[in-house]
């Protein structure tokens, strides 16, 4: 493993740059000396164990906390150091499916994926109604527009909140454990249509798991993050780093092994 | 177990020189009196050992108390300098520490901060100041909030506003009616006892008109929704904090203070003078009730006498007081609720730092206006 794991392939462009990032809560260092790429359309996993800073840095990726040291390029802009109303603008490229979905309990579902349309574009009440009802459709809840998220399953709810995440088209989909609470068979399910999704809409998906079937399933490449030595230990694609994994913790991760 | 059953140890040099043991005998078991920790190592220390291998060969009866006794053992010797072996463990216990030893303990910063009293009553001034910062800060975005709402950038929604009206004005009424009322009767009675000595029992009315206009209208409604509508807020605001409903919110670049905090700030602002108004009009009706039925002062001549001394002016104070405590609790709510932590129990603390927040302040702003009002000559 070299000192950076930024991407040698010069022909593919990247969406996402992350150059020095330390990342720490006050004094305690969560993870350090991170550097890497995103390649524009790859679907691209963090990975490690529980504690080894997966969802921490999902939350400096996304700008929810800033870091301590180095900087995150979005196509070339510096989201560290971008003034807010540049840091807004960025984020406006996001799409973000939070661990538990996180929709907006006091609105309805239609609401939920209407609110960033109508926050960021000036479309009338009937095209944001129209699209509202296609980005419901395309995970699957045509028909759910009334329904409250307390009203609907666990699995709806995420597929809810990824409709609410492509609202806007997003130029990257960020994903917090999007596996996280459902069973194996919803689990599935929401991989399809993630993968679907990258298919028609092309878009870069930034995933954060530790589920072994979802990484096979949908990963182009996987960073693995060590809670031990507070950095990132291994990045490739993830059945090249379960053939020939560079260290004991990538191995004993991807073969399902207890120390 | 029968209870007087001990544990017990003795330190005795190792034969041949190789350091020193630590015998264990008696009964090791989470309802035996087991020896302090402490006292083996003193009892190390005092022998001059710097090795020395823990002998569990003798003991008698033992559970999770044995291995749980040597884990914290073995780690208070080696913070005294003494590495400590262990000899003839059972294989459980042997096994159980090998468990609990594989992952080394976390160090670094973080955690439960023990400390002492003056470190206690430090970090408490410090905390006091650091609110005091939050609260201003948060107050500053408030008024930024405001003017993004006035140029059209705000990302509130009128329907969130109207939803947060009628929800602290129509459902806070009848807990305002019932202490409103008492506080007027509380005030009248409380009066008339004092003022019958000196056989001036007509001068009730003064003191319930002014009492209730002035002071006891605002505040005490200030404290009811201190109690009902801040603890809701921070309640409500938390839950969206540990649902992560809000980083939602910062993701898509919508910012939480105009899109939660202003609807509310607005609603309370202009409910609490409406609902002071109110108050003031149960409370002096409570006075009224005393006057006539205890005193005996019927209500043309209470209501005469109240308005030869209370002037609008007096009325006008409490509106501005409850325009103020309104702010105030619905900022301290608020406040308190995006500084939720995580885990359920983060949403009770808000709610009882928020209500602790916005009580004090009422108080200390009641105060500073009764002291400017005094200034003013009003």
């Amino acid at each position: 493993m070299g000192a950076t794991m930024q991407s040698n392939d010069a022909q593919a462009a990247a969406a996402v740059r992350v150059s020095g990032l330390r990342l720490a809560y006050d004094d305690f260092l969560v993870l350090d000396g991170l550097d890497f790429e995103i390649r524009r359309g790859e679907i691209f996993a963090i990975v490690g164990g529980s504690g080894c800073g997966k969802s921490t840095l999902l939350k400096h990726l996304i700008g929810l906390r800033d870091p301590a040291a180095g900087s995150i390029f979005f196509g070339g802009e510096d989201f560290v150091k971008a003034s807010e109303s540049d840091r807004r603008r960025i984020q406006r490229r996001f799409g973000v499916l939070y661990q538990q979905g996180a929709l907006w309990s006091s609105m309805t579902l239609a609401e939920n994926v209407a609110l960033p349309l109508e926050t960021y574009t000036r479309l009338k009440a009937a095209r944001i109604r129209q699209i509202v009802a296609f980005k419901l459709a395309l995970v699957g809840l045509a028909g759910f527009e009334a329904f409250y998220p307390a009203q609907i399953s666990g699995g709806m709810r995420k597929r809810a909140a990824l409709a609410r995440a492509i609202a806007l088209d997003p130029d990257i989909l960020f994903f917090d454990e999007p596996s996280a609470g459902l069973d194996p068979v919803t689990s599935r399910r929401l991989d399809k249509t993630i993968l679907q999704l990258r298919e028609s809409l092309g878009t870069t998906v930034v995933l954060v798991t530790h589920e072994l079937e979802s990484l096979f399933t949908l990963a182009d490449r996987a960073l693995f993050l060590d809670a031990e030595q507070k950095r990132a230990t291994a990045l490739g694609s993830p059945s090249a780093l379960r053939n020939d994994p560079p260290n004991d913790v990538v191995a004993a991760f991807l073969r399902r092994e207890a120390d | 177990m029968p209870r007087g059953e001990e544990a017990s140890f003795s330190v005795e040099e190792a034969p041949g020189g190789g350091g020193h043991r630590v015998v264990l005998s008696g009964v090791w078991t989470l309802e035996a009196a087991l020896p302090p920790v402490a006292r083996v190592v003193e009892r190390l220390r005092a022998a001059g050992a710097e090795r020395a291998c823990v002998d569990s060969g003798s003991v008698d009866r033992y559970d999770s108390a044995l291995p749980a006794f040597l884990f914290e053992l073995a780690a208070a010797g080696k913070r005294g300098g003494i590495e400590l072996t262990e000899d003839g463990l059972p294989g459980d216990v042997t096994r159980m520490l090998a468990i609990a030893r594989s992952v080394p303990a976390r160090g670094g910063g973080g955690g439960a901060d023990p400390g002492g009293a003056v470190a206690r009553f430090g970090r408490m001034i410090v905390e006091f100041f650091r609110a005091a910062a939050d609260l201003l800060r948060f107050f500053g975005r408030g008024i930024a909030a405001t003017g993004e709402l006035l140029t059209g950038r705000s990302a509130m929604r009128v329907r969130d506003l109207t939803d947060v009206f009628v929800g602290v004005t129509v459902a806070a009424l009848p807990i305002v009616s019932l202490i409103s009322l008492l506080v007027g009767l509380i005030i009248a009675f409380l009066g008339a006892v004092v003022l019958r000595q000196f056989a001036a029992e007509f001068a009730v009315a003064y003191l319930v008109g002014y009492g209730m206009l002035r002071e006891m209208g605002a505040v005490m409604t200030g404290v009811i929704m201190a109690g009902r509508t801040g603890a809701g807020f921070a309640a409500e605001l938390g839950s969206m904090r540990v649902n992560e409903e809000i980083d939602a919110l910062e993701t898509f670049g919508i910012r939480p203070f105009g899109f939660l905090v202003l609807p509310r700030v607005i609603a309370l602002s202009v409910a609490m003078p409406l609902l002071t108004v109110y108050a003031n009009v149960v409370g002096i009706f409570g006075g009224y009730l005393v006057s006539e039925f205890m005193i005996g002062i019927p209500a043309p001549i209470f209501f005469e006498e109240m308005v030869r001394v209370v002037g609008i002016n007096d009325f006008w104070l409490g509106v501005f007081k409850g325009y103020v405590f309104g702010i105030v609790v619905a900022l301290s709510g608020c406040l308190r609720g995006l500084q939720c932590g995580s885990g359920a129990g983060a949403v009770g603390i808000a709610a009882t730092r928020a209500v602790v927040l916005g009580i004090t302040l009422i108080i200390v702003c009641n105060a500073i206006i009764d002291w400017a009002a005094a200034a003013l000559g009003i």
